[in-house]
């Protein structure tokens, strides 16, 4: 290693500190949000840091369980997730494999048809009269149909099955292979590494959106975590906003910041509890997107 | 010769007769981009309409530019289209360069366990939506919060309303936005240094530049490419602001800044003002489109079609 000199000393220690200042920034609303939610309504109250809890209450998780309504979203949350991913990758990498293979006819115009919509598109109230005549208001479908295929996504595979030799595709076509067999048995098994990526962005943009469910759905019993949680903040803003305040619902004696941690740990938990182990996965596949780029 | 010919004909055929089944490959895609991309495109035809539910997209009645001119008239929008800017200008200022900044501070890290560790830290964030981000923010910035807390300690009389003062609210929206994007944007930029030649910077050491002018005169000029694409790309996002954080955010008393194009439309859309909301939806999308493309056509002028992304 070469010598340092005293100066470029005192910057890595700067640097350090630096990092290590950011990721606790990072790290520390996690924190914050799990200690407020395993606390006491009086001590939540309080100002501080709240760095552990100083008297461990799951009365907040006792009410945030036995809602019913937050039952019925997780589900649909979980049914989105699951059926929405699937759908999105089989779309995705069947559009990328097309655009990859020399043969593909009309090759430039399919191209183009996918590229741009990352230029223009028809912007929030186009879309949701579509949405509407198409009778899609209310049903679930519309939370895995439109997001089905991204353009994006269908970049980072196609340059993936470019980058799998020719000679493979060539001696498996004389071989008789229809350009099916070729897809699922060589091409998606040798591309896993971007497939995995690509279930992984997918997977967490569904359990993630809200948008979606805030615009199309009314019916309750079909809305999804992240929407309730969206109201019950809202809800606990404006009244903030109107008394000043944190007041207390119906009297309960646990304040609602509480439950709102409560809801913000239910929300995120699946993410924080794979997330260590996949990480991974999300850097490589910005890797092959910036192989392009 | 001719065998060889005669050959590579009958192969070329077999391919060009394979290559129709393809075609089933792109078949459901298409057939969703249609529908969810390119039907709405086609919607656009109701910004020059007064639409009405009853009659539909086809039988509403034209009336050329008037929604146009009624948004671009009216009081109303050029406040929503000045936050936008303004929001969207400091975002790019301050979040665009700090991932760059990450990215070298990173870079001079030597121990590898300290490295990954800050970097899988510090893209935690961008996996959850605004909605839990907001819901985190709100409680951190209230006034009994730790973010007040702090500001104590370090000698403030007085909580600072975060959500009531809308200087403090736009300041605090740029440092979330920043700590929320910051690690998973230096991705890209670790992976543009990591490609960058030894050789010339070893060469630039023996030449004895330190490590600051190594920094500056070969790793930063070497990551250009990557910081142009990033930035036209960027440049398509002028007018968005960043709908999902503000919509999760804000409140009636900081409408006056903060209130922006999308939320606007969404508030059309909400009043059933289907015509003007989509007016306003149009001059959004033709002004990034015109930005993602200006941009890419400067850079490639400037630097003889060596840069762009296009």
């Amino acid at each position: 290693m070469n010598r340092l000199s005293t100066g470029e000393k005192i910057f890595q220690i700067f640097n350090y500190i630096f990092l290590t200042l950011l990721a606790i920034c990072c790290l520390y609303p996690f924190l914050y949000t799990l200690t407020i939610s395993l606390s006491t309504a009086a001590e939540a109250a309080k100002s501080g840091f709240h760095i552990y809890p100083k008297e461990i209450s799951l009365e907040a998780y006792k009410v945030v369980l036995s809602n019913e309504s937050l039952g019925i979203a997780y589900l649909n949350t979980i049914g989105r997730t699951v059926i929405g991913t699937v759908l999105a990758l089989v779309v995705t990498t069947l559009y990328a494999y097309a655009l990859s293979r020399r043969q593909m006819p009309c090759k430039k115009f399919f191209t183009m048809y996918l590229l741009f919509t990352m230029l223009f598109s028809g912007g929030t109230i186009p879309t949701y009269l579509i949405i509407k005549n198409l009778g899609l208001l209310d049903n679930r479908l519309v939370y895995i149909l439109p997001s089905a295929i991204s353009a994006y996504n269908v970049i980072i595979a196609r340059s993936f099955f470019i980058s799998i030799p020719e000679s493979l595709h060539e001696s498996a076509l004389l071989d008789g292979a229809s350009e099916f067999k070729i897809f699922s048995n060589i091409y998606i098994p040798l591309a896993k590494p971007v497939v995995m990526t690509l279930l992984l962005w997918i997977a967490v943009g569904h359990w993630n959106a809200w948008y979606d469910s805030m615009i199309y759905i009314t019916d309750n019993s079909k809305i999804v975590v992240q929407l309730l949680l969206q109201r019950m903040v809202q809800q606990s803003q404006a009244t903030v906003v109107n008394t000043g305040a944190e007041g207390t619902i119906g009297g309960s004696t646990v304040m609602p910041v509480t439950i709102r941690s409560a809801t913000i740990m239910a929300a995120i938990l699946p993410i924080l509890a794979v997330y260590p182990f996949i990480q991974k996965y999300f850097m490589s596949g910005i890797m092959l997107g910036a192989v392009k780029g | 010769m001719k065998l060889q010919n005669a050959e590579k004909k009958k192969i070329f055929r077999q391919n060009l007769e394979k290559s129709y089944s393809l075609l089933w490959f792109v078949l459901p895609g298409a057939i969703l981009l249609f529908l969810f991309n390119y039907m709405p495109m086609g919607g656009l035809i109701i910004a020059f309409q007064d639409y009405k539910i009853g009659k539909g997209m086809l039988a509403s009645e034209w009336v050329g530019l008037q929604n146009f001119i009624d948004v671009f008239t009216g009081m109303d929008f050029f406040p929503v289209l000045k936050n936008t800017i303004v929001i969207s200008f400091l975002k790019i200022i301050c979040g665009f360069p700090a991932p760059i900044i990450l990215a070298l501070c990173l870079n001079e890290v030597r121990g590898k366990v300290f490295k990954s560790t800050v970097q899988t830290i510090s893209y935690l964030p961008h996996f959850f939506s605004w909605v839990v981000l907001g819901g985190i923010i709100m409680m951190l910035f209230s006034t009994t919060g730790p973010i007040n807390y702090i500001l104590k300690l370090f000698g403030l009389d007085e909580s600072i309303v975060f959500f009531g003062d809308g200087t403090f609210f736009i300041i605090m929206l740029i440092v979330t936005n920043i700590m929320q994007s910051v690690g998973w944007s230096a991705i890209i930029y670790m992976a543009a240094i990591s490609g960058v030649d030894n050789s010339i910077i070893e060469a630039a050491r023996i030449d004895g530049a330190g490590r600051f002018r190594q920094v500056m005169h070969v790793i930063i000029p070497s990551i250009i490419p990557t910081i142009i694409t990033t930035l036209i790309l960027n440049m398509g996002g002028i007018l968005n602001a960043g709908f999902d954080q503000i919509l999760n955010l804000y409140n009636p008393m900081v409408y006056d800044v903060a209130d922006i194009i999308d939320t606007y439309v969404l508030r059309k859309l909400e009043a059933m003002d289907y015509s003007m909301g989509t007016a306003v939806g149009l001059f959004k999308s033709v002004v990034s489109m015109i930005f993602v493309l200006g941009t890419n056509y400067i850079t490639k002028k400037m630097s003889d079609d060596e840069l762009g992304i296009m």
